[in-house]
This record gives structure tokens, sequence and C-alpha cells, in this order.
């Protein structure tokens, strides 16, 4: 049966894509960009977890794996933060509102937001671009904010022209109820007067309890440096969820790409608990 | 002369002079004996050189030359051209290279011994110019000439144009045969219908798995355009028929006037695609053209295609040559 | 039990071919590969092993997915028609058989690949046993028998031609269609004496009993970072033809071609020995030829084992160990490292 919510019988085939419209460009940052997108009749792509991905192609240029950034609780479309760093990203920052892509998905396995996590103080970590796929979670924790404890969100970024969704940040998070805010940046800059270090350190710094659970999302030097933090303040690896990138071409398991151990990242991942990484060979 | 071939490169692995050896080790059967590096005297021992040793070693002095200390390489006649046309490329250093030539009497070529009807295969044993194969078959003797990779029909003869030593058993006299260009001969006598007909025949099976160009000495660029994903070339399937001959022919232009005719490509190529007639139509004409040049005969003349004189035929030769 | 004369398989042939696409070691120029009958194609049931397995049959080399058009700003896309009617692959080998059922783990699986289940539903096999194995011929490391093909029909060389057996509805169909060329008979005893003889035959090839000791589920740890990989890996060209003359290889990529008024979106096969295979924007997690060759071998003997209830992704054919240009093959990589040691 199909996978997605059109309840036809016919069976999916999860290599074709579906066209959907840009109606919105945001610039986070000078590398990277949020894009809106929504099928041409107005209508949302399709149902979707926070914590997995989408296949993005532009007919002759390239297709590659996103993290949705949006909540599955936003009705209306889904969003991708996307940094300029190749071929076809170079692309897509140059598209218009109005354009369409090529989309398929969505693809992956998810944070685990309706069983392990619930009723769990929360701790993000994020650097970079990495708060994309944590965004989805963080909202999508917000929106349904009985279920679950404390939420604490340490972010950093190389400056603070580079911290994405800040908008979002300051104006959203920081005012939600039992939610704290830490941002860092790595170097001094002018006109900034909050945290500056790199996010490993300051994790360490902001000594937070042990009994959280934590995610982790960003480059994967600041992964490792944040893990051995953690763990330093007495965090289990079970505790820790991240997420891995490989290259992908298929999204379903099938292509060899993603491939470590007896692991297809695009299908069995990205999100991992890092117990469940050191399982892996270590080849990611 | 294998035992000898090993004392030898023990000896210069303990005084120092190398700090590797890049030989043969002999393989699961006696006809799949593998390129590979020796660090050790006791590795050493799983060394071998026989006929199968058909491997050119020489570009694997790529790698070795950019690794610390001085490779010790074995180096068959035909080889040492390939070794001279890498130098001359600055692609390897000579400095970190140990070359002994070793003598060949043509190598052996499993596949034509399969084609000769052996199957079942369990031993091969050379005696001479007589090549013994017992199978579960039953077993079968063969003739040498009967059963050589084909670059040994147009073998360059038993001269050596690198090495600091010879090992014991090179033929530095051996004359090169002659024929080598008997096949290009028949395809340029053929009408051009019929060559066209011939070469996309020949194409359409390849699987472009790319073994002649990983293989051939001359291509050694470190990114090669057909790898190249910024542009349309990188394709690794054959989307058009015309795309199998692109590949082929562009790979052929690229290596002209560098190809030593060591013929790897079509030893390696899966699909018997005879490669090496392209690279020696080229060796022809510019023969013809410019007087006859070998590559890799020494490391610092001008090769005619990249050397400009009064003399160099005018392009219009293509067209008066039809 | 059937049985067809080898005057009148061309015949046969012929007649299938007249109702559905026939698929069948086909010789040119002295190479056998499977290819589609024509006229004039010189069949060649008797060479045991092709180039290329049979496997372009469900999985060709290079297939449209569907190709897209963009129109005044709007895009349209348009998926290639998926395989609608019978067709016949004719002469497949025990172990390309067994190969199929591997390659229907990884596409049948859930999501399944609708490309590949509509061939496999449409693809009659005619397999025939190995009446002269050769000695690159491991498939009994693995549990196959070269002497009893899985398939729908099921042939078996005997006296001046062929047993047929239909195994499944599909292969009772096949045989209704060119029941005219066959003729019934009892050659219980022809068979089994075939058979008994390609049993004796294999296990006289040297690597019909390899040892898998230190392979297959759960040996990912003692196996990774075994020193031996850099010494079989050394003289390895990073070239696909292991990988293209494998039955089991299932690695692919997904290109664009432009064909000037619309794009194709095609896939086509890929190797992990290829330096580009894991290239992303962001870095390589497999910068050395070590690691590429490693994963190759970890895949077939230890990955798809451990998510495959134990089925290794090698079935012995042997193409690897005949075509490898410098004479590297998994039976040097399964004899050096894990039983032997």
């Amino acid at each position: 049966m199909c996978n997605c919510s059109c309840g036809s019988e016919e069976k999916k085939n999860a290599l074709l894509p579906q066209v959907g419209i840009i109606t919105d460009i945001r610039r986070e940052t000078p590398d990277v960009k949020t894009f809106r997108i929504v099928r041409p009749d107005g209508t949302k792509l399709f149902e979707h977890m926070p914590g997995q991905c989408a296949m993005l192609c532009v007919p002759g240029v390239g297709e590659a794996l996103f993290s949705i950034t949006s909540s599955p609780t936003n009705k209306e479309y889904q969003e991708f933060s996307i940094k300029e760093c190749g071929t076809l990203t170079n692309y897509l920052h140059n598209m218009s509102v109005g354009d369409e892509i090529l989309v398929r998905g969505p693809y992956g396995n998810h944070f685990p937001v309706e069983t392990v996590l619930k009723g769990q103080d929360l701790l993000f970590i994020a650097g970079g671009i990495g708060l994309a796929p944590l965004r989805s979670v963080i909202n999508y924790v917000l929106d349904n904010r009985d279920n679950y404890g404390t939420v604490d969100i340490v972010y950093g970024s190389r400056s603070k022209d580079d911290l994405v969704q800040l908008k979002e940040i300051q104006e959203v998070w920081a005012k939600a109820k039992d939610v704290n805010v830490h941002l860092t940046i790595d170097r001094e800059q002018e006109g900034w007067d909050g945290h500056v270090g790199f996010v490993p350190n300051y994790v360490k710094e902001l000594n937070m309890s042990v009994d959280k659970t934590a995610l982790i999302c960003g480059p994967p030097i600041m992964i490792k440096f944040v893990l051995q933090g953690l763990q330093e303040l007495g965090y289990e690896k079970t505790q820790v969820y991240t997420t891995l990138e490989l290259r992908m071409k298929c999204g379903i398991g099938k292509c060899g790409r993603c491939n470590i151990g007896d692991k297809y990242v695009c299908k069995d991942g990205p999100v991992f608990r890092c117990d469940e990484i050191d399982e892996l060979p270590n080849e990611y | 002369m294998q035992e000898k071939l090993v004392s030898r490169a023990k000896e210069l692995l303990s005084d120092g002079t190398v700090v590797r050896v890049l030989g043969w080790r002999k393989g699961d059967t006696d006809f799949s004996a593998e390129p590979a590096f020796f660090e050790s005297a006791e590795s050493l021992d799983e060394f071998t050189y026989d006929g199968f040793c058909g491997a050119n070693l020489s570009k694997y002095m790529i790698k070795a030359s950019k690794e610390e200390g001085k490779t010790l390489v074995f180096l068959k006649p035909c080889d040492t051209y390939s070794f001279n046309q890498l130098i001359k490329e600055h692609r390897v250093d000579r400095e970190k290279t140990y070359i002994v030539g070793v003598g060949c009497d043509g190598k052996l070529d499993i596949e034509k011994i399969r084609e000769a009807g052996c199957k079942g295969i369990t031993a091969v044993t050379e005696d001479g110019d007589t090549i013994k194969v017992a199978t579960v078959y039953g077993d079968k003797e063969l003739k040498r000439e009967d059963v050589i990779l084909e670059r040994c029909k147009a073998c360059k003869g038993g001269k050596h144009v690198a090495y600091d030593e010879l090992a014991e058993g090179c033929d530095e006299e051996k004359p090169a045969k002659e024929g080598r260009f008997e096949l290009v001969e028949k395809l340029e006598a053929m009408a051009p219908e019929e060559r066209f007909a011939f070469w996309q025949n020949e194409l359409s099976r390849c699987i472009r798995c790319n073994a002649c160009r990983n293989v051939c000495p001359a291509c050694s660029c470190i990114k090669c355009v057909f790898d190249n994903d910024r542009y349309d070339t990188a394709q690794k399937a054959n989307t058009t028929t015309f795309e199998e001959q692109m590949f082929h022919i562009i790979r052929a232009f690229h290596v002209a006037g560098r190809c030593t005719d060591c013929g790897e490509c079509s030893r390696v190529c899966p699909q018997h695609i005879p490669l090496h007639l392209l690279n020696r139509k080229f060796i022809k004409d510019i023969d013809e053209f410019y007087g006859e040049y070998q590559a890799g005969e020494d490391t610092d003349s001008r090769a005619p295609l990249t050397n400009f004189t009064q003399e160099d035929v005018e392009p219009s030769i293509v067209k008066e040559r039809g | 039990m059937y049985q067809i004369s080898r005057e009148k398989m061309p015949e046969l042939l012929a007649a299938v071919a007249k109702e559905m696409d026939l698929f069948l070691p086909v010789q040119n120029n002295g190479i056998t590969n499977f290819g589609f009958w024509t006229e004039d194609a010189k069949v060649d049931l008797d060479t045991l092993k092709t180039v290329k397995s049979p496997k372009d049959a469900f999985f060709p080399q290079s297939e449209v997915l569907y190709s897209c058009y963009q129109k005044a700003n709007k895009t349209s896309i348009e998926p290639a028609a998926l395989k609608d009617a019978p067709f016949a692959i004719f002469g497949v080998r025990p172990c390309d058989v067994r190969a199929f059922d591997v390659l229907d783990r990884v596409f049948l699986s859930e999501p399944a690949d609708v490309y590949y289940a509509a061939r496999r539903e449409h693809g009659i096999v005619v397999s025939l046993a190995c009446h002269e194995p050769e000695d690159s011929c491991f498939c009994k490391t693995f549990g196959i028998d070269a002497a009893e093909p899985q398939a729908d029909v099921a042939m078996w060389q005997v006296a001046d031609g062929y047993a047929w057996e239909a195994k499944t509805e599909k292969g009772e169909k096949l045989t209704e269609l060119v029941k005219e060329y066959l003729t019934e008979q009892d050659l219980a005893k022809e068979v089994e004496a075939e058979k008994e003889a390609i049993r004796t035959l294999i296990d006289k090839m040297p690597n019909s009993n390899l040892s898998l000791e230190g392979w297959g589920v759960g040996k990912t740890k003692e196996r990774f970072d075994d020193p031996k990989w850099k010494e079989l890996s050394d003289a390895c060209l990073g070239c696909g033809t292991c990988t293209f003359s494998c039955p089991t290889c299932q690695c692919y990529d997904i290109k664009d071609f432009n064909t000037g008024n619309g794009v194709q979106r095609y896939r086509c096969w890929d190797s992990c020995m290829y330096s580009d295979f894991t290239m992303m924007a962001a870095g390589n997690n497999r910068t050395t030829q070590m690691q590429r060759f490693r994963q190759r071998f970890m895949h077939k003997l230890v990955y798809f084992p451990d998510n495959n209830d134990g089925m290794y992704s090698c079935v012995g054919c042997g193409r690897c160990v005949e075509k490898c240009p410098q004479s590297l093959n998994i039976v040097k990589v399964i004899k050096r490292m894990g039983g032997t040691k």
C-alpha cells in the first residue's frame, strides 16, 4: 500500500519524486537559506517526524538528502535550512520564490519524541547548520509542551552572523516556558555580549545535571568533543542521541552508498543513540 | 631464478639500500600471482616470479614514490619503457627507485589457456616452450607461443631501457618480434563502414569498469575527466553507444605519443576488447609522420607530439590520406 | 520430465522469442554475455561463465527511472514504463539463480523497488545445471548445489540434448508454450547420473569447500581492523571489474542525462571500489583503496549476512576470480583471513 497519506492501494514508487513549489526563502546567514516548500496546489508535501530527511532534486543539476527543519506540528508546509557547499546547494541558493523543485521522502528514522523522550528533561546541543534537524524536534516539543520536562538549548556558531534561526531562537524559544537558551560564538565579535567559546567547552561550563537526555547535531568533530564533555559530566552514551551524515543516492537503503557495518544511514539512521554508533565500524 | 631474486631482494633490504620490495606474491593457484609490496625478509618467502607475472609494476611506483625510502622494483624489459615514460612525465621518483631488471620469455594468458579448452585447471607448469596443464578433466600440453599474452606477440625485445642491475637470465640481445602493426594494417585496409562496424561491435561489449584506464601507466592523472562530477563527462554507464566509443577514443588520444604499447589495457579488459589496437594505430601514424619513435625508450628526448618542427606534417594530411 | 534435443533447441528458442523477450547467453567475437535473442544471435549454452552475470535481466546496468520536462515554469514528471509482459531468461546457472534471491533481499524489501519488482514478477527463469564446472567455481562453499538448479524450469545436459523439468507455475506455462519441441520421457536415471557426475566434479574443484570461519553474522569487530586488509588490497586498481561482473553487487548511482528537451533521470551500476563512491560536498568517509576494498568484502561476507539471516551475498560464481586484472579476489580474502588462520 502507498505509504503516504493518499490512501491509495497502488504500490508507491519510492524513487519517484513529486513536484514542490518554493513559497518562501529566508536568508539565515551569509551561506544558509531556509526554503519553504509545498505542493503546487498549496497543500503539504507529506507528513514526517522530527529528524527525518527528504531528497530535493533540481533536474539536470543534482539531488541530495536534506533534513527537514520544520516541525511535524506545522500543518502547512515543510522547511529546509540549506548551507551552500556544492553544485546543487549553490543552485538552490540562486532559486526564487515560485520556482519548482522535485521532492521525495520522507526518509529515515526520527528522534524518539513519542517514546523515550516523553517526560524527559531535554538538552539540545547544536553547532552551525546542525541546528536544522534539532529545530524540528524543538518546535515539536514546544508545541506539545506538557509532554516533556525542561528544555535547555546550547547553540553555537563561528560568529553571530552564522547563527541560524536567530530570530526564532530569541523571540520564540527564549520566551517559552521552562526553556533556557545558551548561545555562544567561537570568537569575540563587536556587538556580541553573549558567551564566547566553542560549544563543547560551553557544555562543560554549564555543568548540566546528568538527568537529561541530550540530542546533539553539528560537525563530526564537535559531536565527538561534546560527547566527551558530556561523559565527563557523568552522562551515559545511552542518554545521548545524534545524527550521522553520509553520501546518499536512493534514500531507501538500496544503493549502498551510506552503508556502514550492518546499517544504512538513510534508512536505519540518520538518528542514532551514541552507544549504537560505537557498534559500527569506525568509518563515518 | 626465483630463489636468486628473493635472496637479492633480502640482501638489498637488509643492507638498507631499499625499505620495500615491489614484486609479485604467489597466488592460491599456480596462475594467480598478484602484484605486491614486501617489507620484510620473511614476507619475501611468498615472492614469486613465473609465467603469470604479466602485470606491469611500473605504475605502482607512483604510489611507492610518495612513501618514505627507496623501493626495489622488479621490471621486465617492456615494463622499463613504461617506467621511463613515467620519469619523463615526473610521475615517479628515480631517486626512490632501485630497479632490478628481470628476464622474460613471454608471459602466459590464463584466459587463452582456458580458451584452448582447459577447464577445471588444478596446476600449470612451465617446461621451456611447453606449458603443461593439469585439469580435473585430464591433462593437456600447450605451446607457450599459443597462450602468451597478446602484447608478447609483439615483444619489444629483451632490452631493459632502465635498470640499476640485471638479474641472471636476462637476454638483452633478444630481438623484437616482427609484425607489430599487422592487425592495424588490416584495419586500415578496411572500408570506413567496415572499420566502424568492427569497432562498434568490439566496443559494444564495454562495461565501463575502467580497468583499462586504471591499469594504464600513461593514465596517471590525479583526477580523470571521466571521474569529474563537475562536468557531464562523468558518466558511469554509457547512456548511448556513442559514449562508449567516446571514452575509449578520448583515452587513446590522451595517451597518444606517451603510450609505450605495454598492452596492459588489453590484458585486463574483462570483455577482451583489443584496445591496444587503437593505441597502435596512433603509434604507427606517429612513426610515419614524424619518424620512428618509441615512447619510454629514454627519459629526456622531446616527443613528436609535444615538439614543433618545420617538417611537421600539416593537419591536412588527414584529408589527403582519407 | 521432458527431453529436448540439441538440434531442436534453436527452434524452441525461436518459438519462445516469438512470444516474449528472450534473454540468454550469446557469443560475440568469442566472448559470451547475456543478450537478447535475435535471428542471427550465436546462442551459446555451453560456456559456463558469461562475462557479465544475468543480473541485467532484472537490474540493468543502466535504466531510466523517469523523465522530467519543464514548460513555462511548470515541471512534469513521466515515470518510465514498468515491465508488464512476461519474458524469459534462459541458461541461468544455479549460482546465478541464487544471486537473484540475494538481489530480492535488497530490492524487494520495503519499500520495494518497483522497477525491479515488475521485472521479477514477469521474468521466467530457465536454469541449466553445470555440466562442466570450472576451477574458479566455489558455489558449494555457500551451500549451492550446481546439480540442482532452483528456478521456474530446470535443465540438465543429457545424452544428445537436455532434460527439462518445470518447477513452478510460471515454468509450467512456459512448458505448455513450447510443448511441441519437447518429448515426454523418463529421464530420471540419466538426470540422476548427471547430478552425481556434477557433484563429484564440484568436489574436485580447489575452492569448493572453503572454510567460512571468521566470517558471517556478528564478525564486524573481529574482521574490520584485521591488518591483512592492507596487503590484500595493495595492488587493487580501484576498477569496477569485480563489481560489474558480480551477480550480486547491487550498488547504484542515480544521474541525470540532459536530452535537450528534458532530463532523463537514470540509475546505473556503481562500484564501491570507485574513489568517488562516497564522496560528498562535506568530505569522503573512505579515502583509501584499502577502505573501499574492505567495504566490498565486509559487505558480502559480514554486513549482508548480519541483515539477512546469515545469507552471504557471494554465490561463488568465480567471475571475479577469473577476471580481476591483478588476481585479487574474494577467495583470497576468505582464505587469508578468517578460517585459515
